[in-house]
């Protein structure tokens, strides 16, 4: 790369305004004019109250007599329906989704009643994962579940099995808010109780409930942990409005007087409101993306990429804290496939280096039978020299013997004639 | 109010509801940004233009501070990018600012691969956010954002028009990264000059297609003012890191024989208007482009390119498994094709190779088989010469038997006819 890497970053003076302390207006003038989200989920039995929260919560008839809330229908099997609502308030714009689930709990066997919240909360986290995906993505809206009120039957005795249940194979997947339904039924004393032995239980069945974030600021971590004990929060809900002391209330009316809603010490509802909606929900929103929605994605997506050891290492929920690192399947098929071409030079050398040896050890060989050969051959050629030479050697020989014998011939001849002619003369002479 | 995005695309499947009191969520806007100003904030501005046209003066004088960096020289090879981060505060914001510089830009005599570095330096950190964004595990929520934000490119002020390189280079980047054309030194051009200037660069600009950064005009709180500032581009600007003390005030300016420009004056130089557009205004929005529209053309041509594509264009969502998947057989199917491919060719060599050795085995063996036969041939004129000394000597040999034999018996012969006559004599 043609760039140089930068040092870790350093910190700087101003001398003087430059101005991006403005970027937060900027932030807040650019999320207003988009708008906001939000998805609530209610789940619990029916008859605890959940349609009447809603509408105490958000001050409006979610459900009316055109739009009938889940109570009013008769469901045989668990049913998940979701209803839109836009509202408005201080020039903030707020899609609110509220999704039900009628019919939770209310068979007799509800084995497995779970299971159409879990396919509908998946369902959402993967249509936002196709979004995602997409090669072409434009604005993706984000329907995810951000929170699930659980709503806690006021037994006074503890978590029926169904409620733990659902929170063990829940709490990986949305921010569970518990709360204790028609708390207007218990004494403090006795809802102090039950809030006690519900925590205990949350505890014991390891059961990861939405959790407050902690804050740089005093203030506010006094506050958090006031709610921290006094979770899980208890509270009523009211469609009607009382006078109670010349002032309008909502609330229940009782012989005995009237439990308000907004009040404080009647219930929990107020600290219910603020946190879900006036400080909270945004940072409901951040968990759901950041960690609920995560989670969902890499396990979605290791099961595409065959990565052995990596991904098997972490098949468990991340928290807010992993900080492991994944690759992506784009990313692992290029390092696959530089691992392939490193191989395949290996192997091209190794073939090579085989290969060369090969053919020098057929040439060695080659020259060694030439050179045998040759040297065969030239033995021979001696051979033949040595012998040719003693032929000579004997032909010379010869013919120096046949040279003096025939020479010695000749003398003898020479005198054999000479005796011969002798003799001649002789017998001449001795006829006469 | 105008609809919302989330309203509109809500469209018909949502209903409008009357609240009854004060909810509570317009706290909404202020959870969201107090969330972002606790994680801090982040922003690079990529400084594009010649060697000595104050790249790094500016820098300082936008930011008030002194960055770092030394002048660079005019003899630099090739048009390198320096980038260094620094984190700066202002009231409660935090902002991890990147200054890229290009070192060399413009130097050299051949600048036709001038754009190259800058382009490879972009498309760098747009692949960076890509691999994280398409990695299994990601922490896109801590990860520390390094795509161009803004790009500054600087004019020299000729007077006259753009240069070429100006051109080309800006036609490479208009889709990679929102450029803001700045006119340099702007202190050497007279008034009426500069008019005709800008006229001139914003007409080449639009002739050739570059598409340079508009202000946003959609927001109504900003719209007037953006809308009036985009008419005033190119911005015009000084920059100076010393204080000339003006009236009773210490002011940043130039100080000059005939008078002094001052940098935040208005009436001097557009950098007040640079840095409130920049900085002030919509430096949300600049990251906000860069992430909706440049960093998603990268991405979408990226994806084209290794093959992938939406099955249908508008509803259907894409399966990323299904694609993930065949992409992978594909890849594995090439891979073994290479190495089948890589083995056949040995196999065909080592033939080759056993052939060409065959063959000169071949040749050595007849060369042999001919040395042989001459031998024979040799041997046999040998034998036959052996064969004939061998007859000549036989044929001597009796010859000198039979003589001796001749001899012998006329010697006899003689020797009795010598002694019939010796004996005739006597008688």
């Amino acid at each position: 790369m043609i760039c140089t890497l930068s040092k870790p970053a350093q910190q700087k003076l101003l001398e003087g305004y430059v101005g991006f302390a403005n970027l937060p207006n900027q932030v807040y003038r650019k999320s207003v004019k988009r708008g906001f989200e939000f998805t609530l989920m209610v789940v619990g039995e029916s008859g605890l109250g959940k349609s009447t929260l809603i509408n105490s919560l958000f001050l409006t008839d979610l459900y009316s007599p055109e739009y009938p809330g889940p109570s009013h229908r008769i469901k045989k099997t668990v049913q998940v329906e979701q209803s839109k609502v836009l509202v408005k308030e201080g020039g903030v714009q707020l899609l609110l989704t509220i999704v039900d689930t009628p019919g939770f709990g209310d068979a007799v066997d509800n084995s497995n009643c779970w299971q159409p919240v879990i396919d509908y909360i998946d369902s959402k986290f993967e249509d936002y994962l196709n979004s995602e995906s997409r090669v072409n993505r434009r604005q993706m809206p984000d329907n995810r579940v951000h929170c699930c009120l659980y709503f806690i039957a006021p037994s006074g005795h503890g978590l029926k099995p169904l409620d733990i249940e659902f929170m063990k194979r829940l709490h990986e997947k949305v921010n569970i808010i518990p709360l204790i339904a028609k708390a207007d039924t218990m004494t403090p004393e006795e809802c102090q109780q039950f809030k006690k032995q519900i925590m205990r239980e949350i505890t014991e069945h390891k059961i990861k409930i939405y959790e407050f974030p902690e804050t740089d600021d005093e203030e506010e971590n006094k506050i958090v942990k006031k709610i921290k004990d006094r979770l899980p929060l208890a509270v009523v809900g009211s469609n009607t409005i009382i006078v109670v002391n010349e002032k309008r209330v909502r609330g229940r009316q009782y012989p005995w007087g009237v439990a308000e809603v907004e009040n404080g010490e009647h219930c929990d509802f107020t600290i219910l409101r603020n946190m879900l909606i006036r400080t909270h929900m945004q940072d409901l929103k951040d968990v759901t993306n950041n960690v609920h929605y995560e989670n969902y994605r890499s396990r979605k997506l290791a099961a595409v990429t065959y990565n052995g050891a990596d991904n098997n290492k972490n098949k468990g929920a991340m928290t807010k804290f992993d900080t492991s690192d994944g690759m992506s399947p784009l990313a692992q098929m290029e390092e696959e496939r530089r691992d392939h071409v490193a191989k395949m030079k290996k192997m091209e050398m190794e073939m090579e280096q085989v290969f060369e040896m090969k053919v020098k050890e057929k040439i060695q060989k080659l020259k060694d039978s030439e050179q045998e050969l040759q040297r065969r051959h030239e033995q021979m050629k001696k051979n033949l020299e040595a012998q040719h030479k003693e032929l000579e050697e004997k032909r010379r020989q010869h013919e120096e013997e046949k040279n003096s014998w025939e020479a010695q011939q000749r003398v003898l001849e020479q005198q054999k004639l000479d005796s011969s002619r002798t003799l001649e003369k002789n017998k001449k002479k001795k006829i006469f | 109010m105008a609809a919302t995005e989330i309203a509109r695309q809500a469209g018909e499947g949502a209903r409008a509801v009357p609240l009854a009191g004060h909810v509570g969520f317009d706290s909404m806007p202020d959870q969201l940004v107090n969330k972002s100003v606790n994680h801090g904030f982040c922003f690079n501005i990529l400084c594009v233009g010649e060697t000595g046209l104050g790249k790094s003066t500016l820098m300082d004088t936008l930011f008030n501070t002194k960055f770092e960096g030394e002048p660079t020289q005019h003899n630099q090879p090739g048009v390198q990018l320096k980038s260094n981060t620094y984190e700066l505060q202002e009231s409660n914001v935090r902002l991890k600012l990147t200054v890229v510089n290009t070192v060399g830009f413009g130097d050299q005599i051949n600048k036709e691969d001038s754009y190259k570095s800058i382009v490879e330096f972009i498309d760098t950190q747009f692949e960076a956010y890509l691999q994280e964004e398409l990695k299994i595990k990601r922490t896109l929520h801590s990860y520390h954002d390094t795509r161009i934000h803004a790009c500054l490119y600087f004019i020299a002020p000729t007077g006259h028009s753009l240069k070429s390189l100006d051109l080309v280079t800006m036609k490479k980047l208009d889709s990679k990264v929102n450029i803001i054309p700045i006119i340099a030194k702007s202190d050497a051009i007279s008034k009426s000059e500069l008019t005709k200037f800008k006229i001139k660069i914003t007409s080449e600009l639009v002739s050739n297609g570059v598409q340079i950064y508009q202000f946003p005009t959609d927001d109504e709180t900003v719209a007037e003012i953006n809308s009036t500032m985009n008419g005033h581009l190119p911005f015009a600007v000084v920059g100076s890191t010393e204080e000339v003390k003006i009236g009773n005030k210490m002011v940043k300016a130039r100080q000059y024989p005939w008078g002094t420009v001052q940098v935040e004056n208005e009436n001097h130089c557009d950098f007040v208007k640079l840095r409130e557009m920049l900085i002030r205004v919509n430096m949300e929005d600049l990251r906000e482009q860069t992430h909706t529209r440049h960093y998603e053309l990268y991405r979408r041509c990226k994806l084209e390119e290794m093959g992938f594509k939406d099955t249908d264009p508008d509803c259907k969502p894409f399966s990323l498994q299904e694609t993930y998947e065949a992409k992978r057989n594909e890849f594995m199917g090439e891979l073994q094709k290479k190495e089948e491919e890589m083995r056949q060719m040995f196999v065909q060599r080592v033939k080759e190779k056993e052939a060409e050795l065959k063959e000169a085995e071949k040749e050595l063996h007849e060369k042999f088989d001919r040395l042989k036969k001459l031998h024979q041939d040799e041997k046999k004129k040998l034998e036959d010469k052996k064969k004939s000394l061998d007859d000549e000597l036989n044929g001597f040999k009796q010859k000198k038997t039979a003589a001796e034999l001749l001899q012998s018996q006329a010697q006899q012969a003689g020797g009795s006819t010598t002694l019939k006559r010796d004996k005739e004599r006597k008688n």
